[in-house]
């Protein structure tokens, strides 16, 4: 059986302006959303504060429930519905931290049992402090950088052979982020900083695949977070993890697209790079649409069937794994391809490629 | 068979075989014995999302530590300042890691500058100038002291701990030191968690105080307390209306007794009023101190301090010989028995915080692991089918290397002692759709290879050496962002990055060594013509 037809030509380069335009939409879309909401919707892992899973004997709503937490003082707290139809479980947030956390979760459940007059049972409780939220802020943020960084040296030493070249990245961005970070900026800017860097890094030490690479991951994990942003999904540890995840998946993708390029172009010498890049796009067509609906559809089964707990961590994996196959395709090769033409634009001369 | 043929099947059956030998102790629930006297044992540990129980981190505020060892410093300085003849007017803990001294005379200084050089070698001498004939004198910790005494307390509040959760009976506990001043504990399967929060997070720092009573504690509480004294407070319950009665005591500073000298603690029930109490038995210096407090101050309040509250004052009958004290109060039996625990295991050298608390319930716990291996069974199925579906024959063999990878993942973790979490079962579905693409990437290779007109042979060959740069370069990056995962990750994510890590490890032999044992056999040894691909 076959999807994809040996000999297949789409023009995915040709029309790779049409590809920029539909990204940088997502992208605009997703920092416009994200300041209009005032940053990501940070679950307590990163906020401090309390989360509480209860269910309860009979049914219930949420503004029952509401009633219930008045004598606590905690009316108003976050409660939404949780789990299947049908079943009475709920979860409570509350992103207070200038309470006395500890002890909360048992008063909460005391104030349900003597309002409501039902059975509850506590089924999780997550209580993080203020302090722990953002040590563990920073250490997801540092993790997604780290994640990237040690990419794009693997890349840049792996296909181009400038080991030298990505230890010296390394090096200076290392450099980079010490002055930064003593200069005491917060982590979102030293890691925006840093990326900036690094880009600018790629750029100037003509380290072509790591940035094709690092721009289409960068364009995976942004526009990732912006559906979260948009279906007002909370950004937890679990969904740091998704992310990382999907920083390897989508990686994965374009390196395999990658290979054939470099691969290609040895052989076909004459042919523009271009027309090299279309072809290996399409030479590997089949292998991206098989892997990835064999990858959705396990993850499919993780979102419908593996509980509550781990939806939105299945959400996450759905929508990375969608738009990192996309990337792979439309963003990461074709910027290759701008830097080639400003390669040629800028010295009128062909520059090997290998 | 050809001989590298023989060879790679050796190793393979090898690898299948230790893997089930591995996983054996976990899929039945008695192993019989001569099994676990020569072969592995180890069931794979569940993490506590999926068995249920709860997590903490406490932090310890080790700069409390510091102060208190300050303020035995102070009295041991009292003692030697009497023994040398030098006089002071003032002697108190300074700051965070100092003492102040104000000698009466300015020429004692070199004394005391001796005293310290020779008996206290954590503290630097420092003058700071002399007024009307006394010195103003200031010794400071030094750093290195500092961060001993600090890391004592950690380190202490960790056995202290232990104790406590020993002695309260939960199952299999993980406690250990995270970072500077943190400590991690999981007690899997809990049933009460605010029972053992309680338990856990109590100074417990029992202290007997003498009550002072020529001065009036309502002169006190306007602002006037006598030199030497402190308010603290007994807080009780009033049983008819619920609400909290705080009643002030002034009592002398000077702690009597500690309850560092408590050899037992027993909770009993009163015979008088049906309520259990805690009684107390020193020992033989413990003893003697009471014994001592109790004859000089017969008549006078002797108060039982608990963490700063006051817990009862009585009035001291007699002279107490023998070392027994009773601690009562409306305590519920669990609470008394807590207390009791908290007592024998001793006082945390200081108080600790709970900065992290997550907790699970096993009835969430038992639905998380019904619900993920539920959704890998219809993943895993999906994706077999599928593969059969598209690649015929050589899709099963696909298939087998799957089915042998989440064996491989299973036995490694039993083998590794690794913790499997729910997220951890999402890596391990995760892998089973990503595990294929190595076969994916061969396999569509192998197609090329046979579409340009090769033989069989000449087309695996052919497409397993072009196939695996990609694969090993594909991998790479993927294992790169589960091992940066593991580093930060805790618990949950950190079983993620385990299973994720250890499948794109495990697929690499088993899509790669094992598939390519099957091709060569069917093609190369059976001379197998059409490859059905």
């Amino acid at each position: 059986m076959e999807f994809i037809k040996p000999g297949t030509n789409i023009n995915f380069i040709g029309n790779r302006n049409i590809a920029f335009v539909i990204s940088g939409i997502f992208i605009i879309a997703t920092i416009f959303l994200l300041i209009w909401r005032g940053g990501p919707n940070y679950g307590v892992d990163f906020t401090g504060g309390v989360l509480i899973q209860v269910k309860f004997d009979g049914k219930t709503n949420t503004t029952d429930i509401k009633n219930a937490l008045k004598p606590v003082e905690l009316q108003d707290s976050i409660v939404q519905g949780f789990g299947e139809e049908g079943e009475s479980e709920f979860l409570i947030r509350i992103n207070k931290t200038d309470i006395d956390l500890p002890t909360l979760s048992s008063r909460v459940e005391q104030s349900l049992k003597s309002e409501m007059g039902k059975g509850v049972d506590v089924r999780r409780v997550e209580m993080v402090g203020p302090k722990v939220g953002s040590d563990l802020r920073q250490k997801a943020l540092f993790a997604i950088f780290y994640a990237i960084l040690f990419i794009a040296i693997y890349i840049s030493g792996r296909f181009e052979l400038k080991w030298l070249m990505s230890i010296i990245m390394a090096v200076s961005l290392a450099f980079v982020v010490y002055i930064t970070s003593s200069l005491g900026m917060s982590v979102s800017w030293l890691i925006v900083i840093a990326l900036i860097v690094t880009l600018g890094l790629c750029y100037f030490l003509n380290l072509k695949y790591a940035l094709g690479a690092i721009i289409a991951l960068v364009h995976d994990v942004t526009i990732t977070i912006g559906v979260f942003a948009l279906f007002e999904r909370e950004i937890s540890l679990s969904i740091i993890a998704a992310l990382l995840t999907i920083v390897g998946y989508s990686l994965n993708d374009t390196i395999i697209v990658f290979d054939r390029i470099r691969e290609n172009s040895r052989r076909f010498r004459r042919r523009s790079f271009e027309q090299t890049m279309n072809i290996s796009i399409n030479e590997t067509l089949s292998r991206t649409i098989l892997t990835s609906s064999t990858t959705l559809v396990v993850v499919l089964a993780l979102f419908f069937l593996g509980g509550g707990v781990i939806h939105d961590f299945a959400f996450a994996l759905m929508v990375g794994i969608i738009v990192g196959t996309y990337s792979s395709i439309f963003v990461a090769s074709p910027i290759l391809l701008v830097w080639e033409d400003k390669i040629d634009g800028n010295t009128k001369e062909k520059v090997p490629i290998e | 068979m050809s001989k590298s043929l023989t060879w790679r099947t050796a190793i393979a059956s090898f690898a299948i075989l230790a893997a089930f030998i591995y996983l054996i102790p976990s899929l039945t629930s008695e192993v019989p014995g001569w099994w676990s006297n020569i072969l592995p044992r180890d069931k794979i540990h569940l993490g506590l999302d999926l068995q249920g129980g709860m997590h903490l981190v406490l932090e310890v505020e080790s700069s409390k530590a510091v102060e208190s060892h300050l303020e035995r410093v102070v009295e041991e300085l009292k003692r030697d300042l009497r023994k040398d003849k030098v006089r002071y007017t003032e002697l108190k803990r300074d700051g965070t890691d100092g003492i102040l001294i104000t000698l009466m005379r300015s020429e004692d200084e070199t004394v005391f500058k001796d005293l310290i050089a020779a008996g206290y070698p954590d503290f630097t001498f420092e003058s700071l100038g002399q007024s009307e004939g006394k010195s103003n004198v200031r010794i400071v910790m030094n750093s290195k002291a500092i961060d001993r005494v600090k890391q004592m307390a950690v380190d202490q509040a960790l056995e202290t701990i232990r104790n406590r959760v020993d002695q309260f009976g939960v199952s299999e506990p993980d406690i250990r030191p995270q970072g500077e001043n943190r400590l991690l504990i999981q007690l899997p399967g809990i049933k009460d968690p605010e029972r053992a929060i309680a338990l856990i997070g109590k100074t417990a720092l029992l202290e007997f105080k003498l009550v002072d009573e020529e001065n009036s504690v309502e002169e006190a509480l306007k602002g006037n307390v006598p030199p030497g004294d402190e308010i603290l407070y007994q807080v009780s319950v009033d049983a008819k209306t619920g609400r909290q009665k705080k009643t002030p005591w002034l009592l002398k500073k000077r702690t009597a007794l500690t309850g560092e000298y408590i050899s037992d603690a027993r909770v009993q029930i009163s015979n008088r009023y049906n309520e259990p109490y805690v009684s107390l038995s020193f020992d033989a210096r413990g003893a003697r101190l009471f014994e001592q407090v109790t004859g000089q101050n017969i008549k006078k309040r002797l108060a039982i301090v608990l963490d700063n509250k006051v817990n009862s004052a009585p009035v001291i009958q007699d002279k107490i010989s023998g070392g027994q004290a009773q601690i009562t109060g409306r305590y519920t039996t669990n609470e008394a028995r807590d207390l009791a625990i908290v007592l024998r295991a001793g006082a945390l050298p200081a108080p600790v915080t709970i900065i992290e608390e997550r907790t699970v319930g096993p009835s969430l716990g038992k639905d998380s692991i019904e619900k993920g291996f539920k959704s890998m069974l219809i993943g895993g199925v999906l994706v077999i089918l599928f593969m059969a579906i598209y690649y015929g024959l050589s899709g099963i063999i696909a298939d087998i290397a799957l089915l042998l990878n989440i064996l491989f993942i299973m036995a490694a973790l039993a083998f590794f002692e690794a913790t499997l979490t729910l997220p951890g079962i999402a890596g391990i579905i995760l892998t089973i759709g990503m595990s294929v693409d190595a076969n994916v990437l061969v396999f569509e290779r192998i197609r090329e290879e046979l579409r340009l007109g090769k033989t069989s042979r000449a087309s695996i060959e052919g497409g397993y050496g072009k196939a695996l740069v990609t694969i090993l370069d594909a991998q790479v990056t993927t294992l790169i962002a589960a091992l940066v995962l593991f580093q930060f990750g805790t618990g949950p994510v950190k079983g993620f990055a385990v299973t994720l890590s250890i499948g794109i490890v495990a697929s690499l032999f088993t899509a790669i060594f094992v598939t390519r044992i099957i091709f060569d056999y069917l093609y190369v040894q059976r001379k197998m013509k059409k490859i059905r691909i």
